[in-house]
């Protein structure tokens, strides 16, 4: 196996580690017959993201693979993501000091070498330990998607950066003619107490503006900058396809010489439509051209500020936390549904996974085993892995019989023989 | 109660959003008092602060092309509300290329401070973005907290040095001790002295000039004594080191008024902005 990049491209490759490095820990390495696949996935399981360099990205591009073209080397591994950053680690100095990069197996089959040589005849060597590893292989269709938008990665970056950094969860939604970017609030947090952004943008702000249908989804923001800020360098128009909310949402770039896919998870029905009904009370932001004071309505408020004052108890919305949940608790419609919804939280996992058979309809197993575990399970992580399945909690991701019974989206090329068949006679 | 402003002028926007962005500095939450002629950020001197207090006016017509308000009642046309500065400094922070900026005090699911800021796009319809700040608006029975501080009667009066100057030397006195004190006199010169088991150090700057108070009571009452004579007040570092480096807008002249062992009073003036800055001395 050897690769060999020249120049420019070597500052492409940094910048795609770097760029993954967003997302995990671990580099997954894959040298295919159809070029070097970069691969990483986060410790939940619900982002994923892929450079894949052709060989044409390459100046000298051996895969390891036996002569023929159809097989491939079955050479894979892992390596730490730090170690791998490490020797791309200015990319400014890469641009300017690097004439080349090699990448080989060393002879003694234990070391991944990246050999950059650079300018005044100085050669870095590194040596970096791997794992062998299962193939990471993400089952997804791009063409399955009923909606895609693309657009310059500038329009996104810009509409990114309205948002607060620490921002992690972001909802956009679609709907004819215009595409809006919410932040998104967790259930704990409190409404009353974050600064909520909306932002929306015209459809012929995109290259392509597909919509089949009008949905909205939620997904991690902070794994999607890494790809932001590649796909800014790049100046490659940036791709969106997504549907329904659970249904992951995927973001590609694409390039002669590089294909690039990120796959995100996306919070399901459930969770999304208790938080559009906590949301109701929110007016739509797509009339903001019209002057309405409809929303301007403080009147009301004050009228009930006023009276629970003279009711005696001491209405000062300025000072404890306690008092400002006891306003709000008089208010509208929209916070009492918070409170279910709190108390949903629960069991919410049993029927995320029942919803969610519902949404895939293919499961034909039944759904006792997940229901052994689920009840009383402390709530999950946001994004359960409805990437690899649905509800993971840690101690059973080891549980392969719960993955038998989910669509499984990404699996371990090394499992059972037996779960293989299934899996493949399922999709 | 209504509130609805707009703001179209670039200058306008990033000399407002400077001014918020100091304020964020200075204290995470304040109270904003809106009037039909000013804007007020108020920080009033409860114990949680440490006692440090903070008041700053801006007249809304040098911002503002559009500003209307409709107050509590008649009489009282004003609305007084708790707000995170940050917030707002963080909805005005990505502006700064803004075609319009609205601003309205809304009521979605709670009480709030809308902006919805009108950017440029690349098709005929403009980009739109709102962010919704939950405020909490305090009731007219309890204004009389956040009412106006009065100049104290201070015995000394100057001019500070150049505020990054000060700041560069308060911040290396902030490794050694918790507190310091600031003294000056009426002949232009000022001292910051710290002082543990181990070490003391003093900065002196000269030259400062004093501020003529024209009619002040107590200017007169300072002319009988010795122009040499020292006023001091010892202050917590990390608050005077937050005033210091806070500031954003870079202000002509900084005033410092001394109570003796009592408290130091900032003022500082920058077209047409005011802010003012008590912290008092420690006990």
């Amino acid at each position: 196996m050897r690769c060999v990049v020249a120049t420019s491209n070597v500052k492409v490759l940094g910048k795609a580690v770097h760029s993954l490095s967003r997302i995990g820990d671990e580099l997954y390495f894959e040298p295919l017959s159809s070029g070097l696949a970069l691969r990483c996935v986060n410790s939940s399981r619900s982002a994923y993201g892929c450079f894949l360099f052709t060989p044409l990205f390459f100046q000298h591009y051996d895969s390891g693979a036996p002569p023929g073209g159809l097989e491939d080397s079955g050479f894979r591994c892992k390596m730490g993501m730090k170690s791998v950053q490490t020797v791309f680690k200015s990319l400014s100095s890469l641009d300017k000091t690097v004439e080349k990069c090699e990448i080989d197996l060393n002879p003694g089959g234990n070391r991944l070498v990246f050999q950059l040589h650079c300018k005044y005849g100085i050669t870095k060597t590194h040596n970096l330990s791997f794992q062998e590893s299962e193939s990471l292989q993400p089952v997804f269709q791009k063409d399955g998607y009923a909606n895609v938008l693309r657009a310059q990665p500038r329009l996104l970056a810009d509409t990114v950066v309205h948002f607060p950094p620490s921002l992690e969860e972001v909802n956009v939604t679609v709907s004819g003619e215009r595409v809006q970017f919410r932040n998104h609030l967790e259930d704990e947090q409190d409404a009353s107490k974050m600064m909520l952004t909306e932002m929306s943008l015209d459809a012929d702000e995109f290259e392509s503006f597909q919509v089949r249908e009008e949905t909205g989804i939620t997904f991690c923001l902070k794994e999607l900058r890494g790809l932001l800020s590649f796909a800014e360098s790049s100046g490659l128009p940036l791709s969106m396809y997504f549907d329904q909310p659970g249904r992951p949402v995927v973001f590609g770039l694409d390039d002669p010489v590089l294909e690039v896919n990120f796959v995100l998870a996306t919070l399901s029905d459930e969770e999304t439509t208790t938080h559009r009904e906590r949301n109701r009370s929110r007016p739509p932001q797509a009339d903001t051209s019209h002057d309405d004071f409809l929303s301007d309505d403080m009147d009301s408020y004050m009228i009930a500020m006023e009276t629970s004052a003279v009711g005696g108890a001491e209405a000062q919305p300025c000072s404890t936390g306690s008092d400002q949940r006891r306003e709000r608790e008089s208010d509208t419609a929209a916070c009492s549904t918070r409170s279910d919804h709190r108390r949903e939280r629960e069991p919410v996992t049993a029927a995320c996974s029942s919803g969610s058979k519902q949404q895939r309809g293919r499961e034909s197993e039944s759904e006792e085993e997940e229901e052994e575990e689920l009840p009383g399970t402390p709530p999950q992580k946001r994004f359960r892995s409805l990437f690899f399945g649905s509800v993971l909690s840690p101690y059973s991701q080891g549980a392969n019989q719960t993955l038998r019974n989910q669509e499984v989206l990404a699996e371990a090329s090394d499992s059972d023989p037996e779960e293989q068949e299934e899996e493949t006679a399922k999709k | 109660m209504r509130f609805r402003a707009k703001m179209i002028d670039i200058g306008c926007f990033n000399h407002f959003t400077r001014v918020v962005n100091t304020i964020s500095k200075l204290t995470k939450t304040c109270t904003l008092r809106l009037t039909t002629d000013k804007l007020y950020f108020i920080l009033s001197d409860k114990v949680a602060n440490g006692g440090v207090s903070m008041w700053c006016e801006l007249s809304q017509g040098n911002f503002f092309d559009e500003f209307q308000l409709e107050g509590v009642s008649t009489e009282h046309n004003e609305i007084y509300m708790d707000l995170a500065a940050e917030n707002l400094f963080r909805a005005l922070k990505t502006a700064h290329n803004a075609k319009s900026l609205k601003i309205k005090l809304t009521n979605k699911h709670c009480p709030c401070i809308t902006l919805a800021v009108e950017l440029p796009s690349l098709s005929r319809v403009s980009r739109v973005v709102t962010h919704d700040i939950p405020v909490g608006v305090i009731p007219k029975k309890l204004w009389n907290d956040f009412k106006e501080p009065s100049v104290p009667d201070f015995d000394v009066s100057i001019y500070l040095p150049p505020l990054k100057t000060m700041k560069n030397v308060v911040e290396r006195m902030k490794n050694l001790s918790n507190f310091l004190v600031l003294e000056a006199n009426l002949n232009g010169e000022m001292n910051l002295k710290i002082e543990t088991d181990l070490v003391s150090v003093t900065t002196h700057f000269k030259d400062l000039g004093n501020p003529s108070w024209g009619d002040n009571g107590s200017q007169d009452s300072t002319q009988d004594r010795d122009p040499e004579t020292m006023m001091d007040v010892k202050v917590d570092i990390r608050k005077l080191l937050q005033f210091l480096a806070g500031q954003q807008v870079n202000p002509s002249k900084v005033i410092c008024n001394i109570v003796n062992k009592r408290i130091v009073h900032f003022i500082l003036l920058h077209e047409d902005v005011s802010l003012q800055y008590f912290i008092p001395a420690h006990a």
